[in-house]
């Protein structure tokens, strides 16, 4: 027995794979025949082979709750999710320019402040965005830029098109599963790769490598790059070190690292003191500098900020990056491109009501069960919720958390997220929504992701992809095609 | 190279290496007592002894039988020297070590710890643990070649070296302990058989030593000829002076540091034992003293490069 199209029912929402009329879409016709031809024991077989496999990669995550085994395997399921490169040129595109303008606001606000002079933005906005740092006033990092790297979360709504539902400009997490995930699939399904042409995406370690090396102050011809980890308990602990193994960098904790009088920054070598050039740094700002900030941070180093101020070092997020990572903010990244490029955005942003706006919040407040409301400035999918799939109880708690602190909140509309096919545990393919987390690079040249990292609701209904939450993930391919 | 790599790195070899020499030695436990006569009591117990953990055994076990004792040895993650909790620390520290080891070390440090954590309950009934043992030999020295062949032979092999020779030379001391323990209590126990030969030629099996021996001693086997053979044998890998010179090509390679215990060491191994010497309590005092030039080695290794401040 193989795979029954005909009882795989995407019902009303976009699906990745299958069309409307249960026909694979042309960038996926390949895959779904070749998935056809596999019987169904034939399928679940690979799937245990891809557990067995991540289980020996050692590809995995940490969650925060788990006691006694930290370390928990990755959930991955085989079926790949297709998207055609004509289509993912104009995302490309589309993400470029709006890193462009983000890095542009960023540099604005902590200098002149003319888009509020402007009139573009509320002044109110920014003095009460926890994430502006006053620490940072005057700075301008290398080549303007305060966010070098930057996970951008896309879904695809019922029409098709990509809609930006975030972006994460301070320590975005999730580019080496999309790189693993790809490995995976390679061990996995090593059939499929004959029929396609499907784009490679393991060219990111050595983007972000160059992309760091020329943030150097120092300009040598290897200059000393360091990721910066909270350590090994930290969830994206694998990430880290999976980076620093690609880049040929190392992987440092605070203690490791050391300022001087000078306000330069030095590592603890067996050779004694060494000069650092870089920090790609996965430690949140409020962490980085407890000379600057949380005064009980073990994770960062003393003197950090100092150095970095005095051109020293470079830090990658710049601090203070994530100002425009604020969900209140994202409702006016439309005019900032405009503001900025005098352009018009090419990725639309979801709609989005500003619970600090009396009349939105009104709406906001009596459309509870339909919208999905989200503190703005929390990542990771805590604290949120999810209208239709709410109690009264639920309602009633967010009114009196909205009416409490209003600027906290944004609210948007239930997103009719796209599905794919997963085999879920029957080893019968049943649609799941996802999502879409491209990387962007950005310093003097912008990068972007071939593809990105697919997370997959698992559990039936979901809309929840965060891996922290039980979400699982997907090979992401851009087919090749040719454009009209 | 951060000193805390280096840290990490030695560990790792280290722990390793015990993971190794563990299996070996039940291993070579297992063989000994198929070819004892019945009446002979070996004691299981004396391998906890050679391995200073009569203390920890004692508060979990009252029985020193054969099972405890290699559930001690080899299962149990709460026995800071068994096999799981080395094998354990190992793959800990190749997990923080990811982005200075070749890719597939990580790999399989991880198929051998799920291969373990999966058998190790039937692995330790007598039926299984030959096969058990053998396949965790080979994985330990599938990677040890792989470090070997892919990895630069920069300052983090180094460590690897250091870390790996210590512990081996510590285990070559620790075998030979074992055998004149079990002469001595053979003595005690007052017994007709001559078991020297059938316990020396069994330490030289717990280092793949048999055949190398043969083949340059050229005699029967003895237990001075074994112990000069396993202490200054220059060309055998797992003879004391063989590790030491190791050991001393890797310092040669680091940064500069005073580790005068080197020295120390190679002054103790200039040795020589009489033909009829029965390698009683004054070799097993003269063992002691060579184990702790070793920690006070690693002591020096610690200060010249893991604890920069």
């Amino acid at each position: 027995m193989s795979i029954e199209w005909s009882k795989y029912v995407p019902g009303n929402f976009y699906d990745e794979l299958i069309d409307g009329d249960i026909k694979p879409r042309p960038t996926a016709k390949k895959l779904v025949e070749y998935l056809q031809s596999l019987s169904t024991e034939e399928l679940k077989r690979r799937k245990q082979l891809a557990e067995a496999t991540i289980q020996e990669m050692g590809v995995s995550f940490t969650v925060y709750s788990d006691e006694g085994n930290i370390d928990r395997a990755w959930p991955f399921d085989i079926i790949p999710r297709t998207i055609s490169s004509c289509q993912w040129a104009k995302t490309e595109a589309g993400l470029k320019q709006r890193l462009t303008a983000l890095n542009m606001f960023i540099n604005d606000l902590y200098n002149d402040q003319q888009v509020i002079k402007d009139g573009i933005i509320p002044e109110a906005i920014i003095k009460e965005s926890s994430n502006f740092r006053p620490e940072c006033v005057g700075m301008t990092p290398p080549y303007g830029v305060w966010a070098n790297i930057c996970g951008t979360d896309l879904v695809r709504d019922q029409d098709g098109e990509f809609y930006v539902l975030e972006d994460n400009l301070r320590v975005p997490s999730g580019v080496s599963y999309m790189i693993e995930n790809r490995e995976i699939t390679k061990r996995v399904l090593p059939e499929l790769f004959e029929n396609d042409s499907i784009l490679p995406v393991d060219g990111y370690p050595a983007a972000l490598f160059d992309m760091l090396k020329s943030l150097s102050p120092r300009k040598l011809k290897q200059p000393e790059i360091v990721v910066l980890t909270p350590g090994i308990f930290n969830s994206a602990y694998f990430e880290h070190s999976f980076l620093a193994q690609q880049m040929g960098a190392e992987l440092v904790e605070g203690n490791d690292l050391v300022v001087l009088e000078d306000d330069c920054v030095y590592m603890k070598t067996i050779s004694g003191l060494e000069r650092v050039d870089v920090i790609y740094r996965r430690i949140d700002d409020a962490f980085l500098d407890p000379e600057v900030f949380r005064k009980d941070s073990m994770l960062g180093v003393p003197g950090l900020m100092r150095a970095w101020k005095a051109g020293n070092v470079a830090l990658a997020n710049a601090p203070g990056a994530g100002v425009a990572d604020d969900k209140v903010v994202y409702a006016y990244v439309p005019d900032i491109i405009r503001y900025y490029l005098n352009e018009e955005p090419l990725l639309p942003n979801v709609e989005t009501y500003l619970c600090d706006d009396p009349e939105q919040r009104a709406y906001v407040l009596d459309n509870l069960d339909k919208l999905v409301v989200k503190p703005a400035n929390e990542s990771g999918g805590y604290g949120m919720l999810v209208g239709p799939h709410s109690t009264k109880k639920d309602q009633a708690k967010f009114a009196e958390l909205i009416k409490a602190n209003p600027r906290n909140y944004i609210a948007q509309p239930t997103l009719s997220l796209s599905t794919a096919p997963a085999l879920v545990g029957s080893g019968v393919p049943e649609p799941r929504h996802l999502d879409l987390r491209p990387f962007i690079l950005q310093a003097k040249e912008t990068y972007v992701t071939t593809g990105g990292l697919t997370r997959v609701a698992m559990k039936k209904g979901s809309l929840v992809v965060n891996s922290s939450q039980g979400g699982g993930s997907k090979d992401t391919w851009i087919v090749e095609e040719e454009c009209l | 190279m951060l000193s805390k790599v280096a840290e990490r790195m030695y560990w790792f070899a280290r722990y390793l290496e015990r993971v190794e020499n563990t299996a070996r030695l039940v291993g070579v436990y297992d063989n000994l007592l198929f070819d004892l006569p019945r009446s002979y009591s070996i004691s299981w117990f004396n391998l906890v002894v050679i391995n200073s953990s009569a203390e920890q055994f004692a508060a979990r076990y009252k029985n020193q039988d054969e099972r405890n004792v290699v559930k001690f040895l080899l299962a149990d993650d709460d026995n800071p020297s068994s096999m799981m909790t080395s094998l354990i620390m190992a793959r800990e520290n190749v997990r923080t070590t990811r982005e200075v080891l070749p890719e597939e070390v990580w790999e399989q440090v991880n198929e051998l710890y799920l291969y373990v954590k999966e058998n190790v309950q039937t692995g330790i009934n007598r039926t299984y643990r030959h096969a058990f043992l053998d396949q965790i030999i080979k994985s330990c020295q599938q990677m040890v070649g792989l470090l070997a062949a892919n990895m630069s032979k920069d300052a983090g092999w180094q460590f690897i070296r250091l870390g790996r020779n210590l512990e081996r030379a510590d285990m070559t001391t620790r075998l030979l302990d074992a055998g004149s323990a079990a002469l001595l209590n053979n003595e005690a126990a007052e017994q007709q058989l001559d078991t020297s030969q059938l316990i020396w030629g069994n330490v030289l099996r717990s280092c793949s030593a048999s055949m190398n021996y043969r083949r340059t001693v050229r005699s029967q086997v003895t237990g001075p000829d074994v112990a000069t053979f396993l202490l200054q044998d220059e060309a055998f890998p797992r003879s004391v002076i063989f590790c030491t010179q190791q050991m001393q090509n890797a310092i040669d390679a680091l940064p500069e540091c005073c580790v005068d215990k080197m020295e120390t060491l190679q002054s103790l191994l200039d040795i020589e034992f009489a033909e009829d010497d029965q390698l009683g309590e004054n070799f097993r005092d003269y063992l002691n003293e060579l184990q702790l030039v070793l920690a006070e080695l690693h002591g020096q290794f610690a200060h010249c490069w893991f604890a920069a401040e």
